[in-house]
């Protein structure tokens, strides 16, 4: 198979655009899909302090070194999550690329700030790992680049990862959701950062081949939390459809993007943002969805403390 | 020829035989060329390439959960 552009031997084939690419051409159509989704959304200012949330996956990591080559400020955000031997290599593989491209990082871990991390989040709170890391990922993201006094906020969701999110969100009819999602949510309050998606309209399967390309060095590992997640039957889902109609995928999401989603916002409701009566951050409610559910998985720490004090009083007590 | 599926889980498999094309060695396996890349000596393939008896090549999936 020959290069679309060139007499040159392809090494992707991209079905959707009718188009195999040699190396140069592939990564020349990245960069310009990439290019043209932050010109088109208005996403980015040549000026802007710009935070890269990288997780360590070919994504973020992919999205940082392009962001980077384009010239813009950037600097990483990484979330230690505490999944055993996973967060370590996701931590690792962070690091060592912001060494290697001599570019600044920031770091969290979830443990040491907030008292617990992702498991035993999830164990206190008797709900899958996923609802409480994803919503603290939110919170933190947006914390600390507001904290920092960053720009915007740019994550590596790519084309994949928004067509499943819609059809989740179809299937169940979420129109909160439907309403929310976008490649670019602006700043409505001055503590809410603006958060951007420069990679929708690229698959992850170009991305990995992007991230392959440059060698970048990004933790193949799945999240052991991930296995068995809806998001991943989705994809599965979307590339079977994919595989019969190339193109489906992108039609779906840009689709809705263009047309379903404008006519959604009229009806949208809208909250009055006020601050979190605890933590100060923008919510619609008088405590934010992060502090409730840290409250409520702290307490139920504490009450299983004390039920296990208290049957160690009791076992420790003279039968009469 | 051999083929390592790198993940989500790492398995080898041996097919015998010749004049296997990237597509075929996908679709005898059941993986969807959507959600992966096939790559030799760490070279990408496109769907079409012909893969030797004494080839090794390598399946990663592209899908993540995240």
């Amino acid at each position: 198979m020959r290069c679309v552009k060139c007499p040159d031997k392809a090494v992707i084939e991209l079905r959707r655009h009718h188009s195999p690419f040699c190396k140069p051409h592939f990564i020349e159509y990245f960069e310009n899909q990439v290019e043209r989704a932050v010109r088109r959304q208005g996403m980015l200012s040549p000026d802007d302090r710009i935070m890269v949330a990288v997780s360590g996956g070919k994504d973020s990591l992919t999205l940082w070194y392009v962001l980077n080559r384009m010239g813009y400020n950037t600097t990483g955000l990484h979330i230690h999550l505490g999944i055993g031997e996973y967060s370590d290599a996701s931590y690792d593989a962070t690091l060592a690329f912001a060494k290697q491209h001599d570019l600044e990082v920031t770091t969290v871990d979830l443990s040491k700030t907030y008292g617990m991390n992702v498991p035993d989040l999830s164990k206190a709170l008797r709900r899958v790992a996923c609802s409480g890391c994803g919503l603290s990922k939110r919170y933190i993201m947006n914390k600390e680049a507001h904290e920092r006094g960053f720009d915007v906020v740019a994550t590596g969701h790519n084309l994949d990862d928004e067509a499943a999110t819609l059809m989740g969100n179809v299937l169940h009819w979420q129109m909160g959701y439907l309403a929310r999602q976008a490649p670019v949510l602006e700043a409505t309050t001055e503590k809410l950062v603006k958060k951007v998606k420069p990679l929708y309209t690229v698959t992850e399967r170009e991305t990995a081949a992007y991230a392959l390309l440059h060698g970048i060095d990004y933790v193949e590992e799945e999240c052991p939390n991930a296995f068995g997640a809806k998001s991943l039957l989705y994809k599965d889902a979307l590339n079977r459809i994919e595989l019969e109609s190339p193109g489906a995928k992108h039609q779906f999401l840009l689709q809705f993007f263009e047309n379903a989603r404008p006519r959604l916002e009229v009806g949208a409701d809208e909250h009055e943002l006020r601050d979190c009566a605890i933590c100060g951050q923008a919510t619609t409610t008088e405590v934010c969805a992060f502090c409730r559910m840290w409250q409520q998985a702290k307490r139920r720490v504490e009450q299983k403390e004390e039920r296990r004090q208290l049957r160690e009083a009791e076992a420790a007590a003279p039968t009469t | 020829m051999k083929v390592i599926i790198r993940n989500p889980k790492r398995r080898e498999v041996e097919l015998e035989g010749k004049g296997w094309r990237v597509q075929d060695v996908l679709k005898h396996l059941d993986l969807n060329p959507e959600s992966v890349l096939v790559m030799r000596a760490g070279e990408l393939l496109t769907r079409d390439e012909h893969v030797k008896t004494e080839d090794t090549i390598e399946v990663l999936s592209a899908i993540s959960g995240g």
